[in-house]
């Protein structure tokens, strides 16, 4: 083994980079060298830190220095006083912009703070498949300590005082969910873990599943021992067949250790899990419709009440709990409820998990506090928009939320935050879009989901989202009135109002959040019949410019319905009738001859 | 599996898994030992982790390295995957993005064998809680 001691990371992402990174790194290279230091420090450039206002940033390890806005001629002072003597370069250190300090050490920096990771504590770092490894990190203790040292009321009242929320996207109160079914007498209840997770773009259930499956099982048998179940269900899509076999195999060695079965850890308390798989249909994400289906019935919603904390599964109260909620249930027990309070905001607390997608650099999975802005995800976190393009607006909540746009960057992240900005938490997705989309485009994407997905059974949802789709396709095309807009705004606030269920009621949120934030944008596709973002094809026209065509026939020949016609060395021409508005003319042409309008 | 009785039960195999006097599927001596990890969520697979994780288990035995090689599930760098994190004795864990089998065999010549940091590694931007 060789005896690099000490590592420069330099980044190399795109915002340092244009900041002369490399120039940084080139004479840090040189200063080592210089100094005679080639065998024992090594210049390294890594990606995006995600710190792209502060750039470039030099990272020095194994002392976790964090030195921002280096310039090239830097790097001398940092390898005489850091990498030689051992002193830190005050001046470079990242200071703190709210309390002024100098942060030595990286890992006290506000933006490792950005992230807390309470339901992926596991997720990245045990190996799923090995129960040992849960339990050398305290899993099954809070279980042990539930059964052993407190009665279900006392376990209740922790969860309820913790004040975590449902994190499918509803966002109920978790406790008092529990505390109804746990005041509901019956001879059988049962605890479901909701694991349909069903929108576009969120994925974080099935990475707790294939990640920390135990987390899971751990935290619904506290929800049985806490609301009087002996039985627990998870409702799984057949589609995750990675965290079904996780799921399995977990449920098998936590059956081998006792921790699942008759007589849990020598207690009275006996608590058992099965699997129900689900088809893949968006709406048996709603609870009664989720239940139905692991009935063998149709999934279909009925209305409520009944709630399921009375007549569930089988006609028995029973507990539906996401994934993510269940996850954050094991931390809860262990560290307090004081501690998962004083996370977050004043009406939400502790965490969320996103699923960053779109136009985002560093689409991933991430857990921050509740109260984080938009920004900070987006621009910190997500590492800004893919090639440097402009932000236009993000999608929360899947088909059942909304857009937001650059004026809802700096509002806290929260459940009624994000409602009051009309659009609303959901399961966590975020769909990032940048200048290059179109907003009817969008709109019409999400119903078509919602139209789908509808189950068909309530008029406003079957017909009335049909209709929606029917107007956006209409407006796509250029045939739209201006009286269109008022009509979809018109039936789609009738349909939020009529619908049976959850889906029925929020499946006209991404089209009305588009026309209130980019009404422009509409009125454009309906008054000048033209597509801003150049994305609506039947609004697009492409042209050649006589003065530049040299008649080379490059554009004719990548037509693929020959719609390019003119001889070698004349101007040539595009039939708009049989154009089918490709673009590969105008991505050949060497002479920006290819317009489009 | 033996059944675990009682709470104290559980605390006891807990303390013996966290000082290595019970090896739980891991090799007793794992912080003495090159540790290495692959995210095996379904993204991962499908950008190819299983394949990166089946070369260096079998690459780092053929080059004689003494290495624990486990699985994990999503780190959450999805944009970088396959994703491999990799501690050395004595250092802190480094994540590298991007693991196919050439940037797996730098990683082994270059970074495990001689402390060398390949190209384009992912600066971890999040702290566990337990740490």
């Amino acid at each position: 083994m060789s005896e690099y001691t000490i590592h420069l990371l330099v980044c190399g992402g795109t915002g340092c980079k244009s900041r002369t990174s490399h120039a940084v790194a080139g004479n840090l290279k040189a200063e080592i060298k210089n100094q005679g230091l080639s065998d024992v420090a090594q210049v390294v450039i890594t990606g995006c830190f995600g710190f792209c206002e502060k750039g470039p940033i030099v990272k020095i390890i194994p002392e976790n220095t964090f030195y921002t806005q280096v310039k090239p001629e830097d790097a001398k002072e940092i390898v005489e006083e850091h990498v030689v003597k051992g002193r830190r370069v005050q001046r470079l250190l990242y200071k703190d912009t709210k309390t002024e300090k100098i942060v030595t050490d990286a890992r006290e920096m506000e933006r490792y703070k950005k992230q807390v990771r309470i339901a992926l504590r596991n997720c990245g770092v045990i190996n799923p498949e090995n129960i040992d490894e849960y339990i050398a990190r305290q899993g099954y203790e809070a279980l042990g300590r539930v059964l052993t040292e407190m009665d279900p009321q006392q376990t209740i009242d922790i969860i309820k005082k913790s004040v975590v929320r449902g994190r499918g996207g509803g966002g109920f109160s978790t406790g008092t969910k529990w505390e109804l079914t746990f005041r509901n007498k019956a001879d059988q209840k049962y605890v479901v873990c909701n694991a349909d997770e069903g929108d576009p773009g969120a994925f974080m259930d099935r990475s707790i599943l294939e990640g920390d499956p135990h987390s899971v099982i751990e935290a619904m048998a506290i929800a049985g021992y806490s609301t009087g179940a002996s039985e627990g269900l998870v409702y799984i899509r057949a589609e995750y067949p990675l965290a079904i076999e996780r799921l399995k195999g977990a449920i098998k060695q936590a059956r081998e250790y006792g921790l699942l079965g008759k007589n849990i850890l020598g207690t009275d308390f006996s608590f058992d899990i099965d699997l129900r798989y689900g088809a893949g249909a968006f709406v048996c994400g709603e609870e009664t419709a989720l239940i139905h289906s692991m009935e063998g019935k149709r999934g279909e919603p009925t209305m409520k009440p009944p709630f399921p904390s009375v007549a569930g599964y089988l006609g028995k109260p029973t507990t539906v709990n996401n994934v993510e909620t269940f996850a954050n249930v094991p931390p809860i027990l262990l560290k307090g409820h004081e501690w998962f309070s004083s996370i977050g905001t004043e009406k939400s607390k502790g965490t969320k998990v996103f699923a960053l997608a779109g136009k985002i650099n560093n689409v991933g999975l991430i857990e921050v506090p509740m109260g984080i802005t938009l920004r900070e995800v987006i621009f910190e976190i997500g590492g800004g928009i893919k090639g440097g393009k402009q932000f236009k607006a993000v999608q929360t909540g899947g088909p059942s939320g909304g857009c937001l746009t650059e004026k809802h960057l700096d509002i806290p992240i929260d459940y009624d935050n994000l409602i009051a900005a009309g659009s609303m938490m959901g399961s966590g997705g975020m769909i990032v879009m940048d200048e290059d989309d179109c907003m009817v485009d969008m709109a019409k994407f999400f119903l078509e989901f919602t139209v789908d997905e509808s189950c068909g059974k309530c008029t406003p949802c079957r017909i009335g989202n049909k209709r929606l789709f029917e107007l956006l396709e209409k407006i796509a095309i250029g045939n739209g009135i201006p009286e269109d807009i008022e009509r979809l705004i018109n039936l789609g606030n009738v349909i939020k109002d009529t619908s049976l269920c959850g889906l029925g009621q929020s499946s006209p949120n991404p089209v009305l959040a588009m026309i209130k934030n980019f009404p422009r944008e509409y009125d454009a596709h309906v008054l000048d019949k033209k597509c801003p973002a150049g994305v609506c094809k039947a609004l697009m026209v492409y042209e050649i410019i006589a003065e530049n065509c040299v008649g080379c026939t490059a554009c004719a020949r990548a037509c693929p319905v020959g719609a390019i016609t003119g001889e070698r060395k004349e101007v040539h021409t595009i039939d708009t009738g049989l154009c089918i508005k490709c673009g590969a003319c105008m991505d050949r042409c060497k002479f920006n001859a290819v317009i489009v309008k | 599996m033996a059944k675990i009785k009682n709470l104290a039960d559980l605390r006891k195999l807990k303390d013996q898994l966290q000082s290595g006097t019970k090896s739980g599927g891991k090799s007793e001596h794992a912080e003495e030992l090159v540790q290495v990890k692959i995210a095996m969520a379904t993204c991962s697979i499908a950008s190819g982790a299983r394949e990166t994780m089946n070369y260096l288990v079998d690459e780092l035995e053929k080059r004689n390295i003494d290495a624990v090689v486990t699985q994990t599930g999503c780190m959450g760098y999805c944009y970088a995957e396959p994703t491999v994190e990799v501690k050395l004795p004595g250092r802190e864990s480094i994540v590298f993005g991007y693991v196919d089998h050439q940037k797996a065999d730098e990683i082994i010549e270059k970074y495990i064998k001689n402390a060398i940091m390949p190209e384009g590694l992912i600066p971890v931007n999040y702290q566990k809680i337990n740490e």
